[in-house]
């Protein structure tokens, strides 16, 4: 078991690099991605798991890094959208009209890649389960269901 | 027209926005920065007997700590009665209190928590209809010696009152005379939240040689300087305010708050750059959200359906505080008919304070909670007399010819075709088959329709601008002061300038950051006017450039001007398409061949006015709020359970008089995002007080918005009747999908379950105690 009681140097693996950085016992992963580490693509939201604004991959599944202490993170993959790199999500989320101001649109982003790689052959109602995890408060959602389904019919 | 007017363009922005690498306000992570919590009120209404911040002042890491009694300042857009950090009393819960300033956010956290605090309770005024009994509580003791900072707000002596607007048009005796029939119904509508995804946040600096530097995730930087000017006297050329992308502001980042505490904690430290961030809950409590409303309506109408009169009160719910709420009266004043015409109209609105979280503007600018109202009464009116509701607002349609409630003359292109909106709704919601359908397993199938009109109440002087300037390869730098909060505007001007110029969108570059320094002003990126105002003052600097352009060859070619035309950046001779200039070759000046130089560099400016508004009447209220008025007509599907009182929305469709829709997808987006949010506001969205007026649901858990697959499939149609002094014909309709979804819900609702709904949000409850007879 891992146990810090004060600010202590970790490890981290992010976007497939292995990052140094220094962190509290508090912080969260959230905030170590942003203010230690630059990846301000992941947005705070509601820093309280209710938005999914923030959510990252973690070992491959959608985690809201709001919710996960740095340590936690500690010997697993993470993943945020930059280190996406031109997965066909992106694309169809532009094709797509799937955002306006963009500030959720990492947090789907996610979600969906993620949805791709777990369950390639998700139906309505799996779709539905997976993206209830996040908030849009611009689209009416009718882009975002186009775009995450070209992704699953490989149409993109 | 049709270069690239009409086709599905990408926002400049999309790929950046794909990648997180688009920054919003508080995505430029800044060493040193000092961070600003606030301590908030646990009472919507107490005095303050104490603040005690000994232990606090000696926390680790913290700078300095201010209260109210620090600050002798009061500031609001229209009314100063709000003092940035709460002075004496306060009157809403999660009103500021004191503001810790510290090294870091973990450190200011701390220290707020050892801030003591002792209140005295108050009465708390809890309701619009409590505000305005008799010998009421008194909110703001001291309402009359509030500076104004509009002519046109009002406030009642002795009130809760903080304006009055008032429509009187035509003749109220004959209306209610000639009336065969008459409706009444009262209404109450909460107060929500705009909840965009990026909380508000602001920074600010104040450089040792006076410059005042401020970042903030604003829709109106211009009136930050305005503000921060005026309450400080900060001279305004010394106040640059920097706008990065904006992540959703619905209306509820225009109200200047966290910069004023931005700078004010910014000056107690000596000018170090200090930051304020909302947290999720402080965003829906301590900044404003959207108004409430209780209004008492009644309708008088011939037996064919005509309306004859109308008489009604609004009572705005702004909260606390005035804020922007004398302008949301106005603006239920001003379209209070919908889009029908009314002979004979007496309105008054009343902007009322209460004990709530302060409103201000929130998408439709108060037309949704009104359209609410009069859209409910069409179809009781409708019911009343057997009438199809759809054929009874097809009877009342707002045509050329009549007169708005301020008495404006209603044209084809100031308002558009209403009536056709509604015959192209009919077929989309195939409204023939029947508004009410029994099907098997207890479910009903019903459609309601909800529709609006709206126009701005801008100040009678708003003004955009444009700053074009050329790049050596002859592509074109646009600079605006709208901010990008969504809707893809920046695209927008962008789109328009390539009409104008002939040429590739991709060879024109938008600034999307807005800088007050160098972007010209433009007054706000709001009221679905950033289309018309920008885009005007677009078509103007490009008419600056063309003019500048053709003189610039007409000196090469040794012709007249009226010989050249401008396309696909070059300047051709109009009777020999084989002899051109390309633009590179002149925007830097024309160099010929033995070295002299000719022209110069070209620049253009485009600048737009509002032309021909007026304040209104005090007493009649006639005059000219906007420039023009957008139309539309929407229905809701839904799918009831007769037993369950539960309900699925099949479908939400919009048909609006764009005028002329510039670019498809990027439209049908907006006003498919409105129609969500209508929708919950519909099902959903309220603040939740309890008997002291304290907020229940501070939280994304609590407070519940749609999420994917809650929402229905979406329809929409475009009416596309010009407006003549728009961009290409093109009306604003930004705001628009959100206003008539509400209404159309809560009538297909009262159908399928045989209810009169007058109270928002529908919730199953709601429903079966309606049914039950069964109060709260």
């Amino acid at each position: 078991m891992l146990a810090f009681s004060e600010k202590s140097i970790v490890k981290l693996n992010v976007n497939g690099e292995n990052v140094t950085v220094m962190i509290n016992p508090s912080y969260t992963l959230l905030h170590v991605l942003r203010e230690e580490l630059g990846l301000t693509g992941t947005k705070p939201g509601c820093e309280n798991g209710d938005c999914g604004a923030c959510t990252v991959l973690v070992d491959g599944w959608p985690i809201k890094s709001c919710l996960m202490l740095a340590a936690e993170a500690i010997g697993h993959q993470i993943v945020t959208v930059e280190g996406l790199k031109n997965a066909p999500i992106q694309k169809s989320f532009v094709e797509n009209w799937g955002f306006q101001c963009g500030y959720c649109t990492s947090g789907f982003l996610m979600v969906c890649h993620a949805l791709k790689n777990i369950h390639p052959d998700a139906n309505d109602f799996v779709i539905e389960q997976w993206l209830q995890s996040n908030l849009c408060r611009c689209t009416g959602y009718g882009e975002i269901k186009n775009a995450v389904k070209a992704v699953l019919e490989n149409r993109i | 027209m049709g270069y690239i007017i009409g086709k599905n363009i990408v926002r400049k922005e999309a790929f950046n926005k794909v990648t997180g690498t688009a920054k919003y306000t508080d995505d430029f992570i800044t060493t040193g920065i000092y961070h600003a919590e606030l301590l908030i009120s646990p009472y919507a209404h107490a005095k303050i007997i104490n603040i005690d911040i000994f232990e606090a002042v000696s926390s680790t890491g913290v700078k300095t700590i201010i209260t109210g009694s620090d600050i002798n300042v009061l500031c609001g857009p229209l009314l100063d009665d709000m003092p940035p950090l709460a002075k004496e009393k306060v009157r809403y819960h999660g009103e500021p209190v004191a503001m810790v300033v510290a090294d870091c956010e973990q450190n200011a956290k701390a220290a707020v928590a050892k801030i003591n605090v002792q209140y005295q309770p108050l009465q708390v005024v809890n309701s619009v209809l409590n505000a305005l009994k008799e010998n009421t509580v008194i909110i703001h003791e001291n309402l009359q010696q509030y500076k104004k900072n509009v002519p046109d707000v009002y406030p009642e002596a002795n009130s809760n009152i903080c304006s009055h607007v008032k429509i009187r048009k035509g003749d109220q005796q004959k209306g209610w005379q000639d009336s065969e029939i008459i409706v009444e119904s009262s209404f109450t509508l909460p107060q929500s939240d705009h909840a965009a995804m990026e909380t508000r946040t602001a920074q600010c600096e104040i450089l040792p040689n006076g410059r005042v530097i401020i970042s903030s995730s604003t829709q109106a930087p211009f009136s930050v300087k305005e503000q921060i000017n005026k309450t400080f006297q900060v001279p305004i050329g010394v106040i640059d305010v920097n706008v990065f992308f904006v992540g959703g502001g619905f209306g509820g980042k225009v109200p200047v708050q966290l910069e004023i505490l931005a700078y004010i904690a910014s000056k107690a430290v000596d000018g170090h750059a200090v930051k304020i961030v909302n947290n999720r809950e402080k965003d829906m409590i301590t900044s404003p959200g959207k108004i409430g409303l209780e209004a008492n309506m009644k309708i008088g109408a011939k037996k064919n359906g005509k309306i004859m009169a109308a008489e009604m009160h609004f009572n705005v719910d702004c909260g606390g505080y005035a804020e922007i709420g004398p302008r949301i009266a106005k603006a239920i004043a001003v379209d209070c008919a919908g889009p029908y015409n009314i002979e004979n109209i007496s309105c008054d609105v009343l902007c009322v304070y209460t004990n709530h979280p302060v409103a201000t503007s929130f998408r439709g600018f108060g037309h949704t909670s009104q359209a609410f109202c009069i859209e409910r009464m069409l179809d009781k009116l409708a019911a009343a007399l057997n009438i199809d509701p759809l054929e009874i607002r097809m009877i009342n349609a707002l045509v050329e010819g009549n007169y708005s409630p301020t008495q404006v003359k209603i044209t084809l292109s100031n308002t558009g075709n209403f009536g056709e909106c509604l015959n192209k709704l009919k077929t989309l919601i195939n409204w023939d088959e029947g508004q009410r359908i029994e099907e098997n397993n207890n479910l009903v199938r019903a459609k309601g329709i909800g529709c609006f009109i709206k126009t701005s109440d801008s100040p009678t002087n708003a003004i955009s601008g444009v700053l074009l300037t050329f790049n050596s390869d002859g592509s074109i730098n646009l600079n605006c002061g709208v901010v990008e909060i969504g809707p893809g505007m920046k695209t927008t001007a962008a789109q328009i300038l390539a009409e104008k110029m002939k040429m590739d969108i991709g060879r024109i570059h938008v600034k999307m950051e807005v800088d007050t320094q160098t972007s010209p002003v433009h007054w706000k990126t709001v009221a679905s006017m950033t289309t018309y105002m920008v885009g005007r003052a677009v078509l103007s600097a490009a008419e600056d450039l063309i003019r500048q352009l053709l003189n610039a060859a007409a000196t090469v070619f040794k012709c007249a001007p009226e010989d050249l035309e401008v396309a696909d950046e070059k300047v051709f001779l109009k009777t020999d398409l084989q002899t051109y200039l390309t633009l590179k070759d002149i925007v830097h000046g024309y160099q010929y061949q033995n070295g002299n130089s000719v022209v110069g560099q070209i620049m253009g400016r485009g600048s737009f006015i509002m032309n021909q508004l007026t304040f209104l009447d005090k007493e009649t209220g006639l005059g000219k709020a906007g420039p023009y008025w957008t139309v539309g007509a929407q229905a809701v599907e839904i799918e009831f359970d007769t037993q369950q009182h539960t309900y699925r929305i099949l479908k939400a469709a919009t048909v609006v008089d764009a005028g002329k829709v510039l670019n498809p997808k990027t439209v049908k987006g907006v006003l498919m995002g409105g129609m969500c949010m209508g929708l919950g506001l519909g099902t959903s969205e309220s603040f939740i007080y309890d008997t002291e007026g304290i907020v229940q649901n501070t939280s994304f858990r609590t407070y519940k918005m749609m999420r994917y697959g809650e929402n229905p499939d979406y329809l929409i149609d475009f009416v596309e009747t010009p407006q003549i002094d728009a961009p290409y014909g093109s009306r604003g309709l930004a705001e628009h999908g959100i206003i008539g979804i509400p209404a159309a819900l809560a009538n297909a609702i009262s159908v399928a379950a045989h209810v009169d709904i007058i109270n928002l949000p529908i919730t199953p409850e709601q429903i079966w105690r309606l049914k039950a007879g069964v109060q709260v």
